[in-house]
């Protein structure tokens, strides 16, 4: 198959062999979970359960709340403790409301529902299906997968992305390796309830063995495994669409404009397990990495686990860590507190030396134009980090700020180390908070009118029944006097 | 002599003639630019900037004797968006966005006495007589007039706490 | 016919009316922060610069010069002047509020823009023809809203580079405006010897 060409990005070094060759094993569940209820993009999940309550493994902890959102079910069987606020896995450190969990040890399951031909199941069913086991995008966007599958019906082409294209990180190689046979059936099964007609995997070329299993895998089907040069952000829905169909989604757009649905291998292996053996979304895989951990390793993370937990399954550290990340070292979170639990779109744990993470202080800059070179989207990141540094947030949206995928390509390139992706982050949410501004204000102006028209018209009523007293009074005061003069005369 | 007075005077009357008709043909009632500004001000009618009401600030900032940060619901959204229309330059960097804020309830003593929602220009305080009343956070500007009427200073401005969804990045420091 | 393309290149280019004569300078330091409002000023400009000599050239020819009264030019091109500002002000006004606004002080001042009565006293000064009175003004004012739009654009850039604190601002602007006039020198090369 012939692969297109693609703009920009970045060879950074891969650092895959520290975990690469490890294969998955499972955490011993742990004493304690915080499970946050907002582990998606959207809004956060209602509870469901009290304090107090003996739950099973799967059961259902928290429903989903309104369309854009996610079901959250217990990773183990064991009593729940707490309805209360933990930190969220999220580099501002600040709280979020989740459902604290301790566990019994006994993991014992939900009675499962399984289904023996999955490919009966209308498409309607299947996206039900995975909306109940509150599945979400696992490569790190978290976006709700059912919802992904109502909004792609009938579309041409379904890519399941093997790209991984971050450093460090080997959980979709692992599970490729080690559970083909379950991805390709959770392919199918997107693929049919999405009536997809091309189904293309894609691999970057460093993951021979993935490439290897997946294509046995995909014998007799008409799946299309392929392997793609190994780059980054190879892994990003843009580029990957772009490199294996060469079709470029309009500025503002999704996929599905394009007739193209994306989902990660990992995903896929969730709706397996879902519609397959009925098990809900409750564990992933999680790399643990970075030079600072003694044995690197893939780790089947039950959802709310402590990350401190991974790092002393993993041995601990062999020097300090200078930075804590949750997902990859280029887009990930960077974490202070290593209390924070695993998420359902925690890719990684990495704990960075200082030598890694190579900060150094910014320079001016030189106008080398490195970062457009890197820009996989084709922006000029140096004149958009210009404007927005001298405030002027409309001249960088003028430029493609909007466009921006925040892949870090340019920050990593700089020569000069300006912190260009966390200005377009800052300008990003600048933007946000004035359009959140503006719409409030807009709502409460009409709220405003309505008042001062209510409070007129109140008036002229109040007026107009006055009016209609004195003319009533007048009427019978000369009523009264004409009497008089009638009774004089 | 006479000729340069003559002349002059024709030609001062001529042109004078023709402004006048001018006038006439595009003539320009009250000032658009105004009505276009009290459709970018928030509406609520809340004073602080210490005009009569927003239609006296877009007034103000039409004949130029405001500057466009004068509006403090609006906060720099608003500032920007009327620097934009008047064309001028607004320095964001000197106007320091102050702390959102909401007006809240102390419910322990709130008398239920109605009077702050009498007041409230934007029917964000729901409640009745010898009822405790509570703010619609989406509707309140933190105006600050139901504070003033409060007879037990019940309700009061407290600052809105950041939250995961309204967290951001802050502007990356420079070095000098 | 080529006379007259020359005439327009001449005046736009060679000998521009800020750059190389040097009038107009005040807006063109004034408004020259932002490329739209720059061309809307050169553009008032035009419209103002192109009426007056017209109307300077009948006065002078039918009014001044048949009386005798030329020791009234100034006198009378201020008041022609004058009225053809008020009447852009007017239309501007009544059509483009903000860009009235934006324009600010500077719509009134085109009045004392030394540009645009230093263009009809050189005409007479020079005893040129209606067509290359006219010609040469609208080519002086084409000049100098090329040259403002110029100039506009890299402030705009210049607005985004860091600058130490002493130059940062106006300072730049004049060095930056003092380059461009030198480069418009190279115009100079364009007149055959």
């Amino acid at each position: 198959m012939n692969l297109f060409d693609l703009r920009g990005g970045i060879h950074p070094e891969g650092r895959k062999n520290l975990s690469a060759a490890h294969p998955i094993c499972a955490l011993p569940v742990p004493k304690r979970l915080f499970i946050p209820l907002q582990q998606h993009i959207g809004a956060p999940a209602q509870p469901v359960v009290a304090v107090g309550q003996n739950v099973l493994k799967g059961q259902l902890l928290a429903t989903a709340q309104g369309a854009l959102s996610s079901a959250i079910h217990a990773p183990t069987s064991g009593v729940i403790t707490g309805l209360g606020d933990c930190t969220a896995p999220h580099p501002s450190g600040l709280a979020v409301p989740s459902i604290t969990l301790d566990s019994d040890g006994e993991s014992r399951w939900i009675a499962l529902i399984a289904t023996a031909d999955p490919f009966q199941l209308t498409p309607e069913e299947i996206s039900q299906r995975v909306a109940a086991a509150g599945i979400v995008g696992l490569g790190g966007a978290t976006f709700p997968s059912a919802l992904k599958l109502n909004l792609s019906h009938g579309v041409q082409t379904l890519i399941m992305n093997g790209g991984e294209c971050e450093p460090y990180l080997t959980c979709d190689d692992r599970i490729m390796q080690e559970r083909a046979a379950q991805i390709m059936q959770g392919i199918q099964l997107i693929a049919h309830a999405v009536a997809a007609q091309e189904v293309l995997v894609g691999i970057e070329d460093n993951k021979p063995e993935a490439i290897a299993a997946m294509q046995a895998a995909a014998k007799n089907t008409s799946v299309k495994v392929t392997a793609m040069p190994s780059m980054y952000p190879m892994g990003s829905e843009k580029q990957i669409i772009q490199v294996l169909t060469g079709k470029e989604i309009p500025a503002g757009g999704r996929p599905a404009d394009i007739g193209v649905l994306v989902h990660n291998v990992a995903t896929a292996f969730a709706v397996q397990q879902a519609i397959v053996e009925g098990k809900p979304l409750i564990s992933r895989i999680v790399t643990v990495s970075g030079g600072a951990i003694k044995v690197p390793c893939n780790l089947e993370v039950l959802v709310g686990t402590p990350m401190q937990e991974l790092i002393d399954f993993a041995g601990g550290y062999v020097q300090p860590a200078a930075r804590l990340v949750l997902g990859g070292p280029m887009m990930g979170q960077q974490i202070s507190n290593p209390a924070v639990p695993v998420v359902k779109g925690t890719s990684g744990v990495l704990a960075l030396t200082t030598a890694e993470i190579g900060q150094a202080e910014p320079a001016p800059c030189i106008r080398c134009s490195s970062c457009v070179r890197a820009c996989p989207v084709g922006l000029l990141p140096l004149e958009m980090a210009a404007h927005i540094r001298t405030a002027n947030l409309s001249g960088a949206v003028n430029l493609g700020l909007k466009d921006c995928i925040a892949c870090g390509s340019c920050s990593y390139v700089c020569p000069a180390h300006i912190p260009l992706v966390h200005f377009f982050n800052y300008a990003k949410g600048d933007l946000t908070a004035q359009e959140r501004t503006k719409l409030k204000q807009e709502s409460t102006k009409k709220l405003a009118e309505e008042r001062s028209e209510r409070i007129a018209r109140i008036e002229r009523a109040r007026a107009e029944a006055a009016a209609k007293r004195k003319a009533a009074r007048e009427a019978k005061e000369r009523a009264a006097a004409a009497k008089l003069t009638t009774e004089a005369v | 002599m006479i000729a340069a007075l003559t002349s002059l005077t024709i030609l001062g009357a001529f042109l004078g003639l023709v402004l006048g008709i001018a006038a006439r043909v595009f003539k320009v009632e009250g000032n658009p630019l105004t009505a276009e500004l009290i459709a970018i001000l928030p509406g609520s009618q809340c004073g602080q900037c210490g005009f009569p009401g927003c239609a006296g600030a877009a007034q103000a900032l039409a004949e130029g004797r405001a500057p466009v940060t004068l509006c403090p619901p609006g906060g720099r959204a608003v500032a920007l968006a009327l620097a934009a229309k008047l064309g001028t330059e607004v320095n964001l960097a000197g106007m320091k966005d102050a702390v959102p804020m909401m007006a809240e309830v102390q419910e322990e003593i709130c008398i239920g006495c109605t009077r702050c929602f009498k007041v409230c220009p934007t029917d964000a305080i729901v409640g009745a007589a010898q009822q405790i009343h509570s703010v619609f956070r989406e509707a309140c500007t933190a105006c600050g007039k139901c504070e003033e009427v409060c007879p037990t200073e019940s309700i009061k401005l407290q600052p809105i706490l950041v939250t995961l969804q309204s967290w951001r990045w802050h502007k990356p420091v420079e070095a000098a | 016919m080529s006379e007259y393309l020359f005439l327009l290149l001449s005046t736009v280019l060679v000998n521009n009316v800020v750059l190389v004569k040097f009038l107009g300078l005040c807006p063109f330091m004034g408004i020259s922060k932002k490329m739209d409002t720059a061309l809307s000023m050169g553009l008032a400009t035009t419209f103002v610069i192109t009426f007056t000599t017209a109307g300077a050239w009948l006065l002078e020819h039918w009014l001044l010069m048949p009386l005798g009264l030329e020791y009234l030019r100034i006198l009378t091109y201020i008041l022609a002047i004058a009225a053809v500002v008020q009447f852009t002000e007017m239309v501007i006004r009544k059509t483009a509020p903000a860009l009235y606004q934006v324009l600010g002080i500077y719509l009134p001042l085109i009045t004392t823009n030394c540009a645009v009565l230093g263009l009809p006293l050189l005409n007479v000064q020079e005893k040129n023809s209606f067509i290359v009175s006219l010609i040469g003004a609208f080519g002086a004012s084409v000049g100098f809203t090329l040259v403002l739009v110029l100039f506009a654009g890299l402030r705009e850039r210049l607005a985004l580079a860091k600058a130490s604190p002493t130059f940062a601002g106006t300072p730049l602007a004049f060095i930056t405006a003092g380059l461009l006039a030198l480069t418009f020198m190279g115009f100079a090369g364009l007149v055959p010897h």
